[in-house]
């Protein structure tokens, strides 16, 4: 259920590298915990990110939780979709669901994140600690 | 993405606990009780009870009983609003107050007959209030918590009456607003009352713990033709907020008054004395200083319980804030120095460190169609 060719962060966003651009969203696993999303906060296009700093955040009805950039660079894009209609981020979260498109800064921080196979084991060692 | 997950404590368990797992409830500590927050979704849940209706399980409610024959002048004593005025059969939304006239709770007294009330009152309240209950009854009065003998149940929603008549043998239907009698439900001894926390037509059951199970699931049974769907407390607390309907904790605590909360209609100093008086007589005299006011956000962003208001007049505190459903905007209540509490009036919230405006707009955010009363 987590695309293969994705890389995934312990605060459960994905990156998709095509080139120098990471395209950035949340895991299935993280839209379902949030329940129904309503809003979304963007970063500015420009605006630069180390990797693991906050770039915006989402809210469901009941709760707010940040963002975090999986790796560094500047803001190319953000998915005004998203911000019009949150609901496509529990729709369809590794897809039209995404959220910022990212220029890397180095192509050396994406080794650091975790495979699907991973991100999956991850998950279920967070499950059951709850 | 990190979300806040509550830790796991020892918590209480009302007797649906398995039957919400069933359901595929999602569980969170509320107050101390393990208590569904959502089956759905809370926006789905929230479009049910609007719409058609919406069955919730909020038996972590607590149930006090004040009884004998010093009962009345007790209720009396204990509460703001007139129960003398109150007939058998009706019930009436109060508060215990301290004596500086501030919440100690909000409630819901029930006249069963002169010398017999029950109260109904907030969960994490219950110690408290029954232990404020016997300190303050005064004589030839018997205090009860009863509240592990109730489960209770609500049936909100505009198709709530014909649901529940199709389960009761003695038709409750013809009951008026804030009016309650003893039936059978789905087989089951309840006593049945109009009232509800969503700002629509409904019902709340009151059973033994024991039938709670067979009656949650016999009216989920007989209204699936109704689209009739299991409501957690996420629904509740956005049903609520949308009706203005104040949440203690949240709106309304022990440093606030009834005037202060726009709640005065509870409050009839004509009836005699009763606790907080004096201070609520001082606090009418010299004016509030500061007004719980409904708002809408004019930038974007939600405002949350807690954050803090800037106005021309002063600092205030958002006390409740969420995405309304049905207005598809956000909204919530603050509490605002008196000067900047006038409908229309706008003001800054700082949400997470960004000052977003919003305005100061007339309650409540919602009214049930007419037809539908």
């Amino acid at each position: 259920m987590n695309p293969e060719e994705l890389h995934y962060t312990a605060s459960h966003e994905w990156v998709r590298i095509d080139g120098d651009v990471g395209t950035i969203g949340i895991t299935d696993y993280a839209q379902k915990e949030l329940g129904e999303i309503v809003y979304l906060e963007m970063p500015e296009v420009g605006h630069v990110f180390n990797a693991d700093e906050e770039f915006g955040t989402v809210e469901s009805v009941k709760a707010v939780s940040e963002l975090y950039t999986p790796v560094s660079g500047e803001i190319v894009e953000v998915n005004k979709g998203a911000v019009a209609e949150p609901g496509i981020v529990n729709d369809d979260p590794f897809g039209d669901g995404w959220l910022i498109k990212m220029k890397l800064t180095t192509d050396e921080e994406v080794g650091k994140l975790m495979t699907a196979e991973q991100y999956a084991k991850y998950v279920q060692q967070e499950e059951k600690e709850r | 993405m990190s979300a806040t997950v509550p830790a796991a404590a020892a918590l209480k368990r009302t007797p649906l606990y398995e039957l919400h797992r069933k359901l595929g409830a999602r569980l969170i500590d509320f107050g101390g009780w393990e208590m569904p927050v959502q089956y759905s979704g809370i926006l789905e849940e929230h479009r049910a009870v609007r719409e058609r209706v919406g069955i919730f399980d909020v038996s972590h409610m607590g149930e006090l009983e004040l009884t004998g024959e010093g009962a009345l002048a007790a209720v009396q004593w204990l509460t703001p609003n007139d129960v003398a005025r109150l007939p058998d059969g009706r019930c009436q939304y109060s508060a215990f107050l301290t004596e500086r006239g501030t919440f100690v709770d909000d409630l819901l007294v029930y006249r069963k007959a002169a010398d017999s009330y029950m109260l109904v009152v907030n969960a994490s309240n219950t110690p408290k209030d029954f232990e404020w209950a016997k300190a303050h009854a005064g004589e030839n009065v018997r205090v009860d918590d009863a509240s592990d003998r109730y489960a209770l149940l609500a049936v909100q929603g505009p198709r709530a009456a014909g649901l529940v008549s199709r389960v009761s043998s003695d038709d409750p239907t013809d009951l008026p607003y804030y009016a309650f009698r003893e039936t059978s439900v789905v087989g089951a001894p309840a006593l049945v009352s109009r009232t509800g926390y969503t700002g629509e037509d409904g019902f709340e059951l009151y059973l033994a713990p024991e039938h709670a199970e067979r009656v949650f699931g016999g009216l989920l049974e007989e209204g699936r033709g109704d689209g009739a769907t299991p409501c957690g407390l996420g629904a509740r607390d956005t049903l609520r907020l949308e009706a203005r309907m104040a949440l203690y904790g949240n709106d309304i605590d022990d440093t606030v008054t009834p005037w202060e909360a726009d709640l005065g209609w509870i409050v009839k100093m004509k009836k005699g004395d009763f606790l907080g008086r004096d201070a609520l007589e001082r606090q009418k005299a010299e004016g509030v200083q500061r007004k719980l006011i409904g708002f809408e956000m004019v930038d974007r962003g939600i405002a949350r319980h807690g954050y803090p208001a800037h106005t021309p007049h002063g600092d205030g505190t958002v006390t409740s804030g969420t995405h309304s459903p049905t207005l598809g905007k956000p909204i919530g209540l603050a509490m605002l120095p008196a000067g900047a509490a006038a409908v229309g009036t706008g003001f800054e919230i700082d949400i997470r460190g960004r000052n977003a405006k919003a305005r100061v707009v007339e309650m409540p955010f919602y009214k049930r169609p007419k037809e539908a009363r």
